[in-house]
């Protein structure tokens, strides 16, 4: 497979093989759209599941042997009956009970009551109490952390770039990454905790990160657009596409293997935890960021470009040369235009001629 | 050798000599016990308890960072009375104090935490030495060491050395000269506003004739007779209590028994020398608008030299503070003395000098401006209503902890094994190139965890721990990046050691631009993040910068190096550099001309072998590689 892919690579290097993304841009513009809404109006609809941490609340955890989960739905029952008791298990050898804001002294009984229940030490039971005001200031710490964030990513890929497109379409992707990311969620109804908010901002980093890599190498290959006629801006941005998809490949997968074995034995080891909070929103979110960087960020800052009166008229002339066979490009057997690097050498330019002796 | 293996050599040694520096100052500090080998552990890894609390003041007033941290402080001495070694008390925000207190502390030690502080002012009746100060005296050679110049810095409360030892014999020597009233540890109090000195000169007290029935004694009992100073509040019990009074234990100092407020009250001095017996509660802290401290002036205006602390009341705490200077003023000493307790302490007892009717009084003494300044900050925290909630409260047992660590280790390996097999399916020897960055990375950020714990007490958290997993992604993915650019440059036709030059200087500026933004995110995250996962953003932001030391240090100059040996720059076919793999069976040599991989060599070249009799130098050859013109 390696040698499959190396090969894949060549040919997609070389722009034998091209997949037109740019060109069919409606087709997933459409696609990101549709999923777009679907994300919003399941958010709208189911809404996000909070967990205590931002809605405050109270959770006990035994580790214990025995799965009876009755003992800790009888404790919590007893001592917090208006808390809304709810005792299940987790992971492979815990039990959960978590139930409503309760006092500390209540919560010290049932720590006592659990303990007692299940025998086994009261300092082995780990509890978790918060209030809901901090609950709240929590929230709004993470909604200003995304904010802050945004607008300072805005303003590095602005001055990165150079250009605004650029940074609006990285934008628009990373928009795109976290609504889907959350609709993911609201949809299943995985609980969010302070651990997924991490995620979600750390999606943010990454999902810039691919993007960054995707726009330097079509900032590079349409670095000349104006000054040749062969191939329009559209095509060069898809031949950059196309060369870093073998790195975007190796890249997602190497970065979700570790996220997937934290989320494995976050799971499935652990139980629910910071582990499993973190990993399934970077997993969620990689996954999409390496979509929204191939599928809508590049696309995007083409449909922009193309707006712009000068490329707009280059991209005519080149079309208007290649109607009257004026141009020389190849047509490959799908009927798409071959843009990609000249074989068999090429030419550096004047500058790697020998200098002149005497000459600086 | 050409400059660039040149370069790639100095890296090279940079980078050992990093290693060998973080390393042997590490190896330095646990020799020496100054630290650790093990990073230090947050909670959720090494059990605990874990409170947030929120400051909060009843009025609406705000909470100033100078509050916060007066609260941290009271906090700390109470969880060191507890006996809990290694708390952590931080601040976030301008309002929020995380306290995480390892091991499982009691009930009583978490109350203790969360009950607020209170500002008392009480009357001083006596004061002794603390018992266990009489006690080293009594067992310290009563010796002419005792020295003038000792008995001095005994007396300067605030600065006395704390060890026993030394000062118990200057303190000896200042017990036998009680009358002295150097020996006094107090500061004095006079009317900051010269109109209300002024005004202090009318001295007989009202309510001291009125009551001067009530005893018989002296004048100076007649006017404490009935109030708070009367010295019926001195019990025996009370004198028993204080003659058992150990104020060199913790516990004594820092979140102690309030006491009564209606009775008399022992309490240690925040030096932990003195034990005063004090009356009933005459004003508390709500009584205190704010207090200030600077350099203090005397009625002309003109500077002193010394500093002091002012206090201004409010109109209720005004009214009373009048009746107590005005009583106090007529009693001897140390009657006329009030204690100012904070959280269970007299942090100072000023002896009263005039009465003070304005509502401004002016505490000098002994301060230096730090001093000055610490009583200011205490006395105005102790005007605050402040209050601290219990936001959170978080116990992880000691056994969760360890099973959290485990899993996350255990996860760790097996991404980084699962990263290793990739990349060597992927990148083929390449691949080992990757995974000795990642073991490098690793080594190094273990150095960093560790150095930090020492340096700043940096612990590792659970969100740590998987920012550090999901670092080995990011640090391949730097790795990746140059790889994928070197084959593109290979598959444009160029040779190996021409194609890295070209590859890395296109590389490096992505890597650094994603490495920028990615250290922007953690910064941010850092920042703005609420409680442990904060740790998560610490350990992104740290690998981030140990990526880019890696990536410039080993990656590429290993990478240059490599090029130079026959196996990579040849392009074995298992060397992932291979140009027949990478679509390239031909080389562009210049003039038109192209030389296929598999090439018959050059005529230079076979004159070369000829004379070399096997083999040509692979360095050699990748060196001449340009100036060889060569046919097909």
């Amino acid at each position: 497979m390696a040698g499959n892919l190396a090969q894949w690579g060549n040919a997609l290097h070389s722009g034998e093989k091209i997949y037109p993304i740019v060109r069919q841009r409606k087709r997933w513009f459409a696609i990101s759209g549709a999923l777009m809404a679907l994300s919003i109006g399941s958010l709208l609809i189911f809404g996000v599941q909070l967990g205590i941490d931002f809605t405050g609340g109270s959770q006990f955890l035994v580790t214990t042997d025995s799965d009876d989960v009755s003992i800790a739905q009888e404790v919590g029952d007893e001592y917090a009956p208006d808390s809304e008791p709810l005792a299940s298990t987790l992971g492979t050898d815990r039990i959960k009970l978590s139930m409503g804001e309760v006092d500390i002294e209540v919560a010290r009984e049932i720590t006592a009551a659990l303990a007692d229940g299940y025998g086994v030490d009261e300092a082995d039971v780990a509890s978790t109490q918060i209030g809901p005001t901090w609950g709240a200031e929590v929230g709004k710490k993470a909604a200003q952390g995304l904010i802050v964030f945004l607008v300072l990513v805005s303003i590095v890929m602005t001055l990165y770039f150079r250009a605004w497109r650029m940074a609006a379409s990285g934008i628009i992707a990373l928009m795109h990454d976290l609504i889907f990311t959350v609709g993911i969620y609201a949809l299943i109804g995985f609980e969010i905790t302070p651990a997924s908010v991490i995620g979600f901002l750390t999606i943010l980093g990454y999902s810039l990160y691919d993007t960054v890599v995707v726009f330097d190498k079509v900032r590079e290959n349409t670095k000349d657009v104006l000054s040749q006629n062969r191939f329009t801006y559209g095509e060069l941005a898809n031949l950059a596409l196309n060369q870093t998809l073998v790195r975007s490949i190796n890249t997602s997968v190497v970065a979700l293997l570790p996220v997937a074995s934290i989320l494995f034995i976050g799971s499935f080891v652990l139980g629910a935890g910071t582990l499993k909070d973190i990993s399934l929103a970077l997993f969620i979110g990689m996954a999409v960021g390496t979509y929204s960087s191939l599928f809508v960020a590049t696309p995007l800052e083409v449909q922009l470009r193309t707006r712009e009166e000068k490329i707009a008229k280059h991209t005519e002339k080149v079309l208007a040369l290649r109607e009257s066979g004026e141009s020389l490009v190849t047509m490959g057997e799908d009927g798409e235009v071959r843009v990609g690097a000249l074989q068999p050498g090429e030419h550096l330019g004047t500058s790697s001629q020998p200098k002149r002796k005497g000459r600086k | 050798m050409s400059t660039a293996a040149k370069a790639a050599r100095r890296a090279l040694m940079w980078l050992g000599i990093i290693l060998v520096v973080g390393y042997g100052a590490l190896a330095a500090g646990v020799v020496t016990g100054a630290t650790t080998l093990a990073p230090g552990l947050a909670l959720d890894l090494a059990g605990g308890r874990q409170l947030t609390l929120q400051a909060t003041t009843t009025d609406g007033s705000e909470v100033t960072q100078e509050d916060l941290e007066q609260a941290v402080e009271i906090i700390r001495k109470r969880v060191d009375a507890s006996g809990t070694s290694e708390a952590t008390i931080t601040t976030q925000g301008s309002n929020v104090i995380v306290v995480s207190l390892p091991g499982n502390p009691s009930d009583e030690t978490i109350d203790l935490v969360r009950q607020s502080a209170q500002l008392q002012f009480r009357p001083v009746l006596n004061y002794q030495y603390s018992s266990w100060v009489t006690e080293a005296a009594a067992s310290a050679s009563a010796s002419a060491s005792a020295s003038a110049s000792a008995s001095a810095t005994a007396s300067a409360s605030a600065t006395a050395d704390p060890t026993p030892s030394g000062s118990a014999s200057a303190a000896s020597n200042v017990l036998r000269d009680s009358a002295s009233e150097d020996a006094t540890p107090a500061a004095s109090a006079t009317a900051a506003d010269p109109t209300a000195s002024a005004s202090a000169s009318a001295s007989a007290s009202p309510s001291a004739s009125a009551s001067a029935s009530a005893s018989a004694e002296t004048s100076s009992d007649d006017a404490a007779a009935g109030t708070a100073s009367d010295l019926t509040w001195l019990t025996d019990e009370l004198q028993a209590e204080a003659d058992a009074l150990d104020c060199s234990d913790e516990a004594n100092l820092g979140g102690a028994d309030l006491g009564d407020s209606d009775a008399g009250h022992v309490a240690c001095s925040s030096d932990g020398y003195y034990v005063y017996l004090m009356g009933p509660v005459e004003l508390t802290g709500s009584d205190v608008a704010s207090a200030t401290s600077g350099p203090s002036y005397n009625t002309t205006g003109a500077l002193t030299g010394e500093y002091e602390v002012v206090l201004n009341f409010t109109d209720e705490g005004t009214q009373i503070f009048d009746d107590i200077t005005q009583r106090l003023i007529q009693l001897d000493s140390p009657q006329d003395q009030f204690a100012i307790m904070l959280d269970g302490v007299v942090i100072s007892a000023p002896a009263v000098q005039v009465r003070i009717s304005g509502g401004t009084a002016s505490i000098t003494g002994d301060f230096t401006q730090a001093e000055a300044a610490q009583l200011a900050a205490q006395l105005q925290f102790g005007a605050l209503p402040l209050t601290l909630e219990l936001q959170s409260n978080d116990n992880i047992p000691a056994t969760l902890g360890q099973d959290q660590l485990e899993a996350g280790l255990i996860a760790g390996l097996i991404g980084l094994i699962l990263v290793v097999i990739y990349s060597a399916f992927q990148y083929r020897a390449l691949g080992l190139v990757t995974v000795g960055s990642l073991v490098l990375a690793g080594v190094m950020t273990f150095m960093a965890v560790d150095l930090l714990y020492w340096m700043i007490g940096y612990r590792l958290s659970l969100a740590g721990v998987a920012g550090l997993i999901v670092a080995i992604g990011v640090t391949a993915d730097s790795f990746i990046v140059y790889f994928e650019r070197v084959k593109d440059e290979l598959r444009e036709g160029k040779s190996l050691p021409a194609a890295i030059e070209r590859g890395w200087k296109r590389a490096k500026r992505t890597i650094l631009a994603s490495d920028a933004i990615n250290l922007l995110a953690a910064v941010v995250l850092y920042l703005l993040a609420v409680g442990s996962v904060s740790g998560f953003a610490f350990t992104l932001g740290l690998t981030t910068v140990i990526d880019i030391i890696i990536v410039f240090l080993f990656t590429h100059p290993v990478l240059v190096l490599l090029s130079r040996t026959k196996f990579f720059g040849e392009g074995h076919k298992w060397s992932g550099l291979d140009p027949r793999q990478l679509g390239r069976d031909s080389f562009y040599k210049g003039r038109g001309r192209t030389r296929s991989s598999e090439s018959k060599k050059s005529l230079a070249e076979r004159k070369a072998e000829a004379a070399n009799g096997t083999g040509a130098d692979a360095d050699a050859d990748a060196d001449a590689e340009p100036a060889k013109g060569g046919e097909n």
